[in-house]
């Protein structure tokens, strides 16, 4: 039963109610990032899911981070989450 | 899996750099960052030595990174640039004048000097005000056009002689793109000529007319987010709320999709840029707008002629191609026909 940090940025915060950090369990073993991204847009997201998720990919423009490393270097969706992680989403589309 | 930083070896890499396909811990990064940015400004002449410098200041990422990194570089290379933050109020209630106060915070956090122009004081209009006669349609285009001008005046009212926007590479890609979807013929060999010729341009250019440059042209969007992130930068991240109806939203998300299939896309559409070549349009002869002076390609500047257009109660007009027409013939009939030829002559010489 890992338990997770999420935490969002750059405006994505407005679609978790203005919540920056969201704490998260997830049960079983071998749980993946793609668990966890599917379970913020069926759970945790009210509302405009799109702005978070297009298709099956999370929307392009999104950063994640795991515990501050680029998730492109950890396999991205097929990362198995930790005990204690920290999974931050950062969204690029907003305002210069 | 961890793996170690591409660059020094000895810590574990926190962002991969897409480009290059390197790898770097947060210190090679910063470190990176940095010094595209700063060999941006060295190789293309961009910024001279104790020149006054207005930074486009809108509180969102791109400025405030900019100025954080222009600060750092005057400091470390003793540049002794004197920089400005300028920031421009459209009179967007519930947006500009919440990220204004993100720039003011800037300005605290940064030691900078800030100077502010609103819309409503160069234009007697507010977007809000804009908005409520045009409807949320083409609402971008008169912001945009009133933008550009406002911060060209800006600059003016502080004396500085140059202008560093925030524009970073990923914009760039998207101007060029939205112009070619368009089909906008001439605003696509503008921005294309714009791009290229940069760096003649800041050389020989004469002491009137203001520079404008973009530092941060060369990194692109990921890495900007990302330093301001790893550095705790403070940015307003909302989006302007008339920005979901514009045009150049398709751009993007198309863009970031074609980005995501092709992580070089964005590089190969600079490429591509820097590859063509356009003869001097005859339309680029500097001349200046016989209402407010500012630097124009007509007698009148674009953003009289919106203006002018508002007043009337005719903002929808003006953003139709045949309504600019007969509003465009209009104002000049109206006004000051003699003196049309004549500054239009003088212009020429000079």
């Amino acid at each position: 039963m890992p338990q997770v940090e999420l935490q969002f940025g750059g405006g994505l915060e407005s679609l978790t109610g203005g919540n920056k950090v969201v704490p998260a369990n997830f049960s079983g073993e071998q749980v993946v990032l793609g668990r966890v991204i599917d379970w913020i847009r069926t759970c945790l997201i009210k509302e405009k899911h799109e702005y978070f998720v297009q298709g099956e990919h999370i929307r392009p423009g999104i950063l994640v981070l795991i515990n501050d490393v680029d998730w492109e270097l950890e396999g991205k969706t097929s990362y198995v989450i930790q005990e204690g992680d920290r999974i931050t989403f950062i969204s690029t589309l907003h305002g210069g | 899996m961890k793996r170690l930083c591409s660059h020094c070896g000895k810590s574990f890499a926190n962002i991969l750099v897409g480009r290059e396909d390197k790898y770097l811990c947060r210190c090679c990064f910063f470190e990176y960052f940095e010094d595209t940015v700063h060999r941006t400004i060295v190789e293309e002449c961009l910024l001279q030595p104790g020149e006054r410098i207005a930074i486009g200041a809108s509180g969102g990422k791109d400025s405030t990174v900019l100025a954080y990194v222009l600060k750092l570089l005057n400091e470390r290379y003793y540049y002794n640039w004197d920089l400005w933050l300028l920031s421009i109020d459209e009179g967007i209630q519930g947006y500009r004048d919440d990220s204004l106060r993100t720039v003011e915070q800037n300005r605290d956090d940064y030691n900078l000097p800030l100077y502010t122009l609103s819309y409503s004081e160069l234009y007697n209009w507010t977007m809000d005000q804009v908005v409520s006669q045009i409807g949320r349609k083409s609402n971008c285009t008169f912001c945009g056009v009133f933008r550009r001008q406002a911060l060209d005046k800006g600059t003016e009212k502080i004396q500085a002689n140059v202008l560093a926007t925030g524009h970073n590479a990923d914009d760039i890609a998207e101007t060029i793109l939205l112009n070619l979807l368009r089909g906008d013929h001439a605003r696509f060999s503008r921005s294309v000529m714009e791009e290229n010729a940069n760096y003649r341009m800041s050389i020989d250019s004469d002491s009137k007319k203001i520079r404008r440059v973009k530092p941060l042209k060369r990194v692109y969007e990921k890495e900007i987010v990302m330093y301001a992130y790893f550095k705790k930068l403070k940015y307003f991240a909302t989006e302007c709320i008339y920005a979901p109806f514009a045009y150049r939203g398709h751009a993007r998300e198309y863009l970031k999709s074609l980005e995501r299939i092709r992580p070089h896309s964005i590089s190969d559409i600079l490429y591509s840029l820097s590859c063509i070549s356009l003869e001097d349009s005859k339309t680029r002869v500097g001349q200046q707008c016989i209402r407010c002076g500012s630097i124009s390609s007509q007698n009148i500047c674009k953003a009289c002629l919106l203006r002018t257009s508002l007043d009337r109660g005719q903002g929808v007009l003006a953003v139709k191609r045949s309504g600019m027409a007969i509003l465009s013939k209009n104002t000049v009939e109206s006004e000051i026909p003699q003196t049309v030829s004549e500054s239009s002559t003088e212009s020429n010489i000079s």
